[in-house]
């Protein structure tokens, strides 16, 4: 049986050492949807999707996905159970070649045939890829690695996939070919939990957003709706 | 041909011989560094138990020369594999420092475990060969040029290993996730990987060859003792640091070098025979003033 929410964050509650980051919040992911966390620096909202993906502990609160808890389990743990995430700042391998970073994406399929056909699906998305495909990933401009980062979690064959700050330090034609991408992934079937301080670029193209001030939930709604509160306006949006 | 060119042929042979053994050694310092920033100051004593390893396999389970080797491949790669799980793992968060101080500590305990349970005093493969033993005292000869025929065996065996390892490290799935570790540990976990299991192979596939260089150390220098290992391994981590430790050419190019300066500091000047080793180590304080990086490494920069 599927559930209909891939994701379910309930009251959770993450450290950094002593500093309480993450606060106690709720979020829902329904499944086949894109969904966004905005907020300032410092918000909490990287420390949500690293709790999620198993990088950091969280002292309370539950993670459910797909029905299954998977708080606190380890990130390869994670992972294999659908979960990618494209991490902040990239963190692509670079003294991987493109294609090997690829392929670490894949590196727990099996499935040679398919796994090829999702290489020629990713090359689809970002053909600059194609192009780079033997060169260190270490060599490629910062919009390429962020193609790159996409890519590889893509590889992986999630069935969600949470992105941090991919817009992040690009110019702005390739910012706005980042947000179709993630428009054209998730219509192909992949869930997306997005977190940008590009607040408007993200709520456009979200189902429903959720923002975050100093590791608290203090707005939620549809993503239309959010890009029209005055409160956000004025926060986020610089309008 | 005179006889110092002839000295000087025969002596490249044992340089390259003696720099292989460090290259294969080396290695292992190399690899463990370059995925944990760590000294495993343990690397020298696995070599010896990979020495010990094959010895007992040899008198005491009565296997074929050969057989033993294998054996003691694998028990040693299961060694480091347990080193790591037993002594390292735990500390993977800890301060640097205490994994530092943990791996000299394990180095004292091999050491000591090898005292106590194999005896302090110096055994020898010579008498387990039986008949193969001419393996150690055939000569070839070529003019004047005497090779003991160890000598090229050595050579041979160590490029062979050490093909198989790059290999294994550039080509094969596993060689790409410890390149990947290498970078960036928990992104490595992100992708799905078990990142304590690569660590783990790579402990596993360091001791190996450690066992390799141990074994063909001991057929070159016949006897050994629980502390055999630790000149070669003092001298193996000078290479990888010579050569720039975190990179697997650095630490070929270091012990082939190390091994060739050394031999040939003696070839030509003979009087210095006993300060071989202070050499090793001033080319250490030199690199270090130098190019701390090392030949080959990449100068890293520090995040503060």
């Amino acid at each position: 049986m599927q559930n209909e929410n891939i994701l379910e964050i309930k009251d959770l509650h993450v450290y950094y050492g002593s500093i309480h980051a993450v606060k106690g919040i709720n979020v829902i992911v329904p499944r086949g949807k894109i969904i966004t966390l905005i907020g300032a620096n410092g918000a909490g909202k990287t420390t949500t999707l690293s709790c999620i993906a198993g990088l950091v502990k969280s002292k309370r609160g539950e993670i459910i996905f797909n029905g299954n808890d998977i708080t606190n389990k380890p990130s390869h743990i994670v992972n294999l159970a659908g979960i990618a995430l494209v991490p902040e700042g990239r963190r692509i391998f670079p003294n991987l070649t493109v294609y090997e970073n690829l392929m670490m994406g894949a590196y727990k399929r099996k499935d040679k045939e398919k796994i090829k056909q999702d290489l020629e699906w990713v090359f689809s998305l970002f053909p600059r890829l194609k192009e780079r495909i033997s060169q260190l990933g270490g060599t490629l401009s910062g919009g390429e690695q962020q193609m790159l980062a996409i890519s590889r979690a893509l590889m992986s064959k999630p069935q969600l996939i949470m992105m941090d700050e991919p817009s992040l330090g690009l110019a702005p034609v390739l910012v706005d070919e980042v947000f179709d991408v993630i428009k054209k992934i998730n219509s192909e079937g992949t869930t997306v939990l997005l977190v940008e301080q590009n607040a408007v670029g993200a709520l456009s193209i979200s189902d429903f957003g959720y923002v975050l001030e100093t590791g608290r939930i203090v707005l939620e709604g549809p993503g239309e709706e959010l890009l029209k509160n005055e409160e956000v306006k004025k926060a986020y949006l610089g309008i | 041909m005179n006889l110092n060119s002839v000295l000087i042929i025969q002596n490249l042979f044992n340089g390259l011989m003696v720099g292989g053994l460090y290259a294969l050694i080396a290695v292992g310092y190399t690899m463990v560094y370059g995925i944990l920033r760590l000294i495993n100051f343990a690397h020298g004593d696995i070599m010896t138990m990979g020495i010990y390893f094959a010895f007992y396999a040899v008198v005491l389970m009565k296997m074929p020369f050969f057989l033993g080797v294998i054996f003691s491949i694998f028990a040693t790669a299961i060694l480091g594999f347990l080193v790591d799980r037993i002594a390292y793992k735990p500390l993977r968060n800890a301060p640097r420092i205490s994994a530092l101080i943990t791996a000299i500590g394990m180095s004292f305990f091999i050491e000591s475990f090898a005292v106590v349970f194999f005896g302090s005093n110096y055994k020898s493969f010579l008498k387990t060969l039986g008949s193969n033993s001419s393996i150690i005292f055939k000569t070839y000869k070529i003019g004047k040029i005497i090779i003991p025929q160890i000598t090229l065996y050595v050579i041979l065996i160590t490029f062979f290993t050490l093909l198989i390892l790059f290999y294994i490290v550039y080509k094969t799935k596993i060689g790409m996730a410890m390149r990947a570790i290498s970078a960036d540990i928990p992104t490595t976990s992100l992708m799905g990987i078990n990142v304590d299991l690569v660590i783990g192979f790579t402990f596993a596939l360091g001791s190996a060859l450690a066992a390799i260089a141990g074994v063909m150390w001991a057929l070159r220098y016949p006897n050994f003792y629980p502390y055999t290992g630790f000149n070669p391994g003092l001298k193996a981590f000078i290479a990888a640091v010579f050569g720039g430790i975190g990179s697997l050419q650095g630490a070929v190019l270091g012990g082939f070098l190390l091994g060739l300066i050394e031999i040939m500091l003696i070839t030509l000047f003979p009087s210095v025979m006993q300060y071989k080793d202070a050499f090793a180590f001033l080319i250490l304080i030199l690199i270090l003033t130098i190019k701390p990086s090392g030949l080959l490494g990449k100068r890293s920069i520090v995040k503060v």
